[in-house]
């Protein structure tokens, strides 16, 4: 018993001194993602909410647009990689500090969009209008 | 905490706006469906934004095979160029093909022994399509105006609609892919026929091969519209739907054969 | 009744675990790769969707139902004789299942898609029917071997063994409903194949049980006695034979047809897999074993048996992999009395090459069977106890 209870103030201890720095508010310790925004300003919604919700955003959009057929809607994966490409690549990918890649490799959540979906702008097949 | 009481005017005038917006759209919703659906020529109206396709619009395609010309590859360059198909693989049978000229060569006994036809081949996009019968995650799908299409967020790639299908309209992607037409997403280890170039109809325009056709042989339009040019000529000449024993209803027809 | 093990028995285990083990990783390591690289490192295309793995996988599956046929003869038809193998028979369930599904499931084009798989299911697709008949088949055979290894719960044995017995019939003949309901294929589309895949399953599963229970018995140094050994080949002999009728009644009414002679023509005389099937399946899977098992001077050695089990295996092999490959190397006959050419290799009859990855990857799925047997009859006591003939007699199971 004795042994255990030095061992749960131990792990109570070495959480409170890692968390800390989130407390203190600084965030020096924990790096943070730095991605180039190539058109920053209005977004359809305010960044946190983006941050939060476009993953349903674009699920429920998806379905919407290929089941159904309605076309024009706001959350369109092809107009986020047009303002949100970055100026250097063209394109979402290709680096950490492009948009898309940027947050999703700092969060270690897989980006399953671009094996099929095209991750650069403006990006034409010959002979095609957009 | 108190509630709000309910203000008798607001609420009036609530439920009158509410009427009157409601009459009216019963009173003009008839002539919108129709002005949506109307059609006079061979193209398609582009559909208003954010509204759904409707299974009052069946499309399709009508391919006179006698005007396709041997040795002409104009609608098989169209399509993959659209659509951002231009994998070269070691091994040809891997490269996907939406869409191809098959040579017929006439093997039955009689006067028309012999007689040699082109004509393209591609998904039918059926009425009652096997391939979506089989899929089974529901990503061979058809869509409400008879595009059958492959929902790309859900297949798992197995290939049962390959073996379902009559007319080998499928390909299956064998390798990561990078130059895809941002409308047009397409990847590695998913199935994929020819779309009738739903992102190009949706928009109020032919698809790619009906356009690129230098013969003319191609037509494309709404089946479910008498005023449609596809309707006219089906109506007026013998058409053929191949395989029809299989009794699928394909959305694309033949005449010529 | 545990045996002690020796030194040396140990040794082997280990051994034996390890090597089946690194088939299995060695196979995954392949899928990896095939899933990284994407199918252009196959052999299969276009044209040949369903290549090795999936001739192997399906053999897996069918084999892992008709093998637990042993148990269902002793929970559900009541022979005693089989009875006390039916634990054995269960674990080679389950084995076998997993080898067969792992197969399976990483040679998809997105393999990383299995969820997606289990949560959007069509109903109207035999595959979708198969992300609910496969889970419970697990969840059945693991009950029933419960009732039957955990005392207090054998008189629950029987209702189990029925509800897997009943649970199998619709998984295999759903196995076969895939091929079934093809409408387009020359080679499919025919009921035939439901049934005809249950006894399939019946005659391989017991094909892999002799030969398995044989291993299990030599490494304990028991011997198995003649009557087990004499019922077992001769039920054995039975499945084989209505495999081949049922072969021939498929064959033969396919060919009645003129739309489908062109094809039974090729596949049983005019190709590659023309071989496969007489020789394969016919004279070393079915005409072979048959009279091994029928001819008394064999049919009554141990050894002899097994030898007509492992035919009997490898007769399986070739049947799957003429029917699998040879099916979809001929083309489809979208237009009936034309001769037909296309960039897309229409009217061409395609020829197919297992690459190394599949080749990989197809014997992970028998390591991985091989394995979970060996390493399951070694943690529990899978391996059926001594037999006791009086008991057996006195319960009228001997009737010779």
């Amino acid at each position: 018993m004795k042994l255990l209870r030095i061992l749960v103030i131990t792990l109570a201890a070495l959480a409170a001194v890692s968390a800390a720095p989130t407390f203190a508010g600084g965030g020096s310790r924990t790096a943070e993602p730095t991605i180039e925004i190539a058109n920053p300003g209005k977004c359809v919604a305010p960044a946190d909410e983006m941050r939060r919700n476009h993953m349903d955003m674009l699920r429920h959009q998806r379905d919407r647009s290929l089941r159904q057929g309605i076309r024009g809607e706001a959350a369109s994966l092809n107009a986020c990689i047009e303002c949100h490409a970055s100026k250097k690549t063209g394109s979402v990918l290709g680096s950490n500090d492009n948009f898309c890649q940027g947050c999703h490799a700092y969060a270690a959540v897989k980006l399953d969009c671009f094996e099929c979906h095209q991750p650069k702008a403006g990006f034409k097949a010959a002979g095609v209008k957009p | 905490m108190s509630k709000h009481p309910i203000n008798p005017r607001r609420a009036f005038l609530a439920a009158a706006g509410t009427g009157v917006a409601g009459l009216g759209f019963t009173v003009i919703a008839p002539g919108l469906h129709l002005m949506g659906v109307a059609s006079n020529s061979n193209a398609a109206e582009a559909r208003k934004a954010g509204t759904a396709a409707s299974p009052t619009v069946r499309w399709g395609l009508l391919i006179d095979a006698g005007k396709c010309a041997p040795n002409c590859t104009k609608c098989i360059d169209a399509c993959h160029r659209e659509n951002g198909v231009n994998e070269k693989l070691p091994d040809p049978r891997q490269n996907s093909q939406w869409i191809r000229k098959i040579e017929l060569v006439d093997r039955r006994a009689g006067k028309t022994a012999g007689r040699v036809t082109q004509l393209p081949m591609m998904c039918q996009h059926c009425a009652k399509p096997p391939c979506v019968d089989v899929c089974p995650t529901g990503a061979s799908m058809k869509r409400a105006d008879g595009i059958v299409l492959v929902d790309r967020h859900t297949c798992i790639g197995c290939r049962y609609c390959m073996m379902a299908c009559p007319y080998k309209a499928r390909s299956f992607v064998h390798a990561p892919l990078h130059d895809q037409n941002p409308e047009v997403p397409r990847g590695q280890g998913c199935v994929e026929a020819c779309t009738l170039c739903v992102h190009r109809v949706d928009k109020g325009m032919q698809p790619a091969c009906v356009e690129s056709c230098p013969e003319g042989a191609m037509l494309f339009g709404d089946l479910n519209d008498p005023a449609s040019a596809i309707a006219q000529r089906i109506a007026s000449v013998p058409t053929t739907q191949v395989r029809a024993d299989l009794r699928l209803d394909q959305g694309v027809r033949y005449q010529g054969i | 009744m545990l045996v002690s093990n020796s030194c040396q028995q140990e040794r082997s285990f280990y051994l034996l675990a390890a090597a089946g083990a690194l088939v299995s990783a060695i196979g995954v390591a392949a899928a990896l790769y095939m899933e990284h690289s994407g199918h252009v490192v196959t052999g299969m295309n276009n044209q040949i969707v369903w290549g090795l793995p999936h001739v192997v996988a399906i053999f897996l599956i069918i084999t892992a139902s008709g093998v637990l046929n042993v148990a269902s003869m002793g929970s559900v038809f009541g022979r005693a004789l089989y009875k006390s193998r039916a634990p054995l028979s269960g674990l080679l369930g389950i084995a076998m299942m997993t080898g067969g599904l792992a197969v399976i499931m990483l040679d998809l084009g997105r393999a990383d898609r299995g969820i997606v798989a289990a949560t959007h299911v069509n109903l109207s697709s035999v595959f979708g029917w198969n992300m609910i008949l496969y889970p419970v088949f697990y969840g059945l055979v693991a009950v029933y071997l419960w009732t039957l290894m955990e005392r207090r719960m054998n008189r629950w044995s029987k209702a189990a063994g029925l509800a897997t017995f009943v649970w199998r019939v619709v998984l295999t003949s759903g196995t076969g409903s895939i091929f079934a309901f093809l409408v387009a294929r020359q080679a499919y589309g025919t009921a035939l194949l439901a049934p005809m895949f249950i006894v399939m399953s019946f005659a391989w599963g017991l094909a892999v049980f002799i030969p398995v229970q044989a291993g299990m018995y030599a490494s304990r140094g028991m011997t198995l006695p003649p009557l087990v050994h004499r019922r077992m080949k001769n039920l054995l002999a039975t499945f084989v034979a209505a495999v081949l009728y049922l072969t021939a009644v498929l064959h033969l009414a396919n060919a009645y047809f003129a739309k489908n002679i062109a094809f039974e023509h090729f596949i049983l005389f005019d190709s590659e897999f023309s071989g496969m099937f007489w020789i394969g399946q016919v004279l070393i899977g079915s005409l072979l074993p048959l009279a091994l098992l029928f001819n008394p001077a064999t049919g009554t050695r141990v050894l002899w048996v097994n030898i007509a089990a492992l035919l009997v295996i490898v007769g399986a092999y070739f049947q799957l992999y003429v029917f699998i490959v040879g099916g979809q190397s001929f083309p489809l006959d979208i237009f009936p009395g034309y001769e037909v050419k296309s960039s897309f290799f229409d009217g061409a009859v395609d020829h197919y090459t297992a690459s190394l990855p599949e080749i990989l990857l197809s014997l992970g799925g028998p390591g991985i069977a091989f394995t979970l047997t060996l390493i399951g009859a070694r943690v529990l006591n899978f391996l059926p106890p001594h037999d006791d003939l009086a008991k057996l007699e006195a319960a009228g199971s001997i009737t010779d």
